[in-house]
């Protein structure tokens, strides 16, 4: 039977430290998908896929005047035997075929990458060790694209690692042959200063199952965009995120899961934790069931952990649901300080404040840095979460 | 010998835009080896006790002192009074999320005895006491009071009291919401560490119910934010059968 819930928006949220606002036109973006940049108009900051953004910090990416200065980044591919990996030219017949762009920076760097890196997993190949892919800024403006593509079968973990500094703008895109498995740990470590704004689009084969991590900590502006959308029946998504937003970073994270097909399940869970003064943390969660999904079992949650006064979340859960033969939909979004009670609690066990403090956040993220499956990435994700934590407590 | 000395303690805390006096004025002196009992009606006070002993910080002490054998507590940050031997039981133990049982106890061994427990020791030690408390071995692996039933979790502050050997427990209605098989393992756990002489035990209780259980030495009758009367086991009795009745008329009742 069909069982659709819709838990209204903000309705767990407290007031002044996070905003959530009904996101009913954030499936329609103000201009249709394009791979020209020219179909889009420089954004001016109300659209409601910028409003959250501070445009002025995106150094030009956004209105073209930001140019590829050729030392912007530089991408290194470590895969294990049987993978093929290649630098193609825009004219290759593979780019574009996970997803359209949606807003004009991601247009803006389809239209000015000049060579895109292809990682293919021929099919049936399950791969016992994972794919790393360092993307390391050099200090400039760059525009790229990537694709990751499994044939029928294949199985691989893919860790994509941004470091260094950059301004950059990209397109990734992840095919998944039908009953193919992918598993993408993108971990966001930059230095300080960097911009990094991309659009992930995946396209999930028939009983595909397709996992992305995402992991923010660096950077002055990080805006990503992943998105998913289904080639067959059977397919699932599991999207999971975690962010760690300082004083005056901006990490954004909006998703989009389009259930285009019947009998498909997508579970969105990201959860960050912010401290400092203006850090800010952006969430966009929508999923859009479209008539003929029927059979469709969705659920996405946001959570977030404010661990300082003078941060900010904005978290905009949203579900369109155009049919009422599924199976499940829903959503939440919870914004919270940190808990003083959790606090005395532990330290009325002797346990000192910082380490306390350690305790609860990392609680905070367990469930979700156990599914990275990656070991070292775990272990560098715990340990960030240390130094920044120490860097607070200091 | 460890001493614990409350000395005319006052305590004010916010509510409704007012600051409103909780304690007026608590004198209390309890001996390692001792237990005292402080009973009393609802909103009188004593978990305000309990919660100003171990620091809350909704609590603003106002007048008075407090020792522990000589060190000034009130002056201690949180962790600090637990360091130096004060334990408190609490009526609600909050959840925290991702942190296991075993994680959260180990923590805090190590920072009670400063430094970190012989591994294989210490699981015995763990398997052991939650044995005895009647704990399911798969407790440790559970999230801190997450989910726990009101037994689970009373049993969880004794296991902690156990391991953690303190100088001065204080027990904030540990027997509150219990059933009778409850309330008898919880009160076992307490007598355990009652036995070994080392601990002076602060029990907290709105019915003479647990003192079947725990027997005290001294029994105090606490009525609008101080102690009214003080005895031996035998005023526990009169309570039970007369009920607080006396103690409140006045309208000394907060």
């Amino acid at each position: 039977m069909a069982e659709a819930q819709n838990i209204p928006v903000g309705s767990t949220t407290a007031g002044s430290i996070a905003v959530a606002a009904e996101s009913t036109v954030a499936t329609r973006m103000s201009a249709p998908p394009s791979f020209d940049v020219a179909d889009f108009p420089v954004p001016h900051g109300r659209e409601e896929e910028w409003r959250f953004t501070p445009l002025e910090r995106l150094r030009g990416l956004h209105d073209g005047t930001a140019t590829a200065t050729g030392t912007g980044v530089k991408v290194d591919v470590q895969a294990p035997e049987g993978v093929t990996v290649e630098t193609v030219g825009r004219d290759d017949a593979r780019l574009g075929r996970a997803g359209t762009p949606v807003d004009r920076v991601a247009a803006q760097a389809y239209s000015s990458f000049e060579q895109a890196s292809v990682v293919t997993v021929p099919k049936e190949t399950v791969l016992t060790e994972p794919i790393r892919v360092a993307v390391h800024g050099e200090g400039g403006v760059a525009y790229g694209h990537q694709i990751i593509e499994l044939g029928a079968f294949a199985e691989a973990v893919v860790v994509i690692d941004h470091t260094g500094d950059a301004v950059l703008a990209a397109n990734v895109d992840y095919v998944l042959g039908d009953g193919a498995k992918l598993t993408v740990v993108s971990v966001q470590d930059w230095d300080e200063k960097a911009v990094h704004v991309a659009q992930h689009n995946a396209l999930v084969g028939r009983d595909a199952s397709f996992k992305s991590v995402v992991v923010t900590f660096g950077g002055d502006v990080v805006r990503l965009h992943p998105r998913v959308t289904y080639a067959g029946t059977g397919g699932e998504a599991e999207l999971y995120g975690l962010y760690f937003t300082d004083a005056g970073q901006h990490q954004e994270h909006r998703l989009l899961v389009t259930h285009n097909t019947p009998h498909c399940k997508s579970n969105v869970a990201y959860k960050g934790a912010l401290q400092g003064d203006e850090a800010h943390a952006v969430w966009i969660g929508d999923v859009l069931i479209e008539a003929k999904a029927e059979g469709t079992d969705t659920y996405e949650m946001n959570r977030n952990l404010v661990l300082t006064d003078g941060a900010r979340v904005d978290s905009v859960p949203n579900l369109e649901i155009e049919t009422g033969e599924i199976v499940g939909a829903g959503h939440a979004s919870a914004t919270g300080r940190f808990d003083d009670e959790q606090l005395f609690y532990l330290m009325a066990r002797g346990i000192p404040e910082h380490e306390a403090r350690r305790l609860v956040v990392r609680g905070f993220f367990a469930e979700l840095v156990q599914q990275i499956g990656v070991k070292d990435i775990e272990e560098r994700l715990l340990a960030k979460i240390e130094e920044e934590l120490e860097a607070s407590v200091g | 010998m460890a001493t614990l000395e409350i000395r005319d303690l006052h305590v004010t805390v916010e509510a409704d835009n007012a600051t409103k006096e909780i304690l007026k004025g608590v004198d209390l002196t309890v001996k390692q080896g001792e237990t005292h009992a402080i009973m009393g009606p609802n909103g009188s006070g004593k978990s305000t006790l309990a919660y100003s002993l171990a620091g809350h910080p909704k609590y603003t002490i106002t007048g008075g002192t407090v020792l522990l054998d000589g060190e000034d507590v009130l002056e201690m940050s949180v962790d600090e009074r637990a360091r130096a031997g004060l334990f408190l039981a609490m009526q609600y133990p909050v959840e925290v999320p991702g942190v296991s049982v075993s994680n959260f106890l180990r923590t805090s061994a190590t920072a009670i005895r400063g430094e970190a427990p012989k591994l294989r020791t210490w699981v015995k030690e763990v398997k052991e006491t939650m044995e005895r408390l009647h704990m399911d071995p798969s407790f440790a692996e559970r999230n801190v009071n997450e989910g726990f039933s009101g037994g689970e979790k009373k049993r969880h502050e004794i296991l902690q009291l156990e391991l953690l050997k303190p100088k001065i427990a204080v027990l904030d209605e540990t027997d509150s919401g219990l059933d009778v098989d409850a309330l008898r393992i919880v009160s076992e756990g307490v007598n355990r560490v009652r036995e070994t002489g080392e601990v002076g035990t602060l029990l907290i209780t709105h019915y003479t119910r647990i003192l079947r259980y725990i027997k005290p030495d001294h029994v105090h009758v606490f009525a609008g934010g101080r102690i009214v009367e003080s005895g031996g086991p035998e005023l526990a009795d009169k309570l039970e059968s007369e009920g607080y009745e006396a103690y409140t008329k006045g309208g000394a009742s907060e």
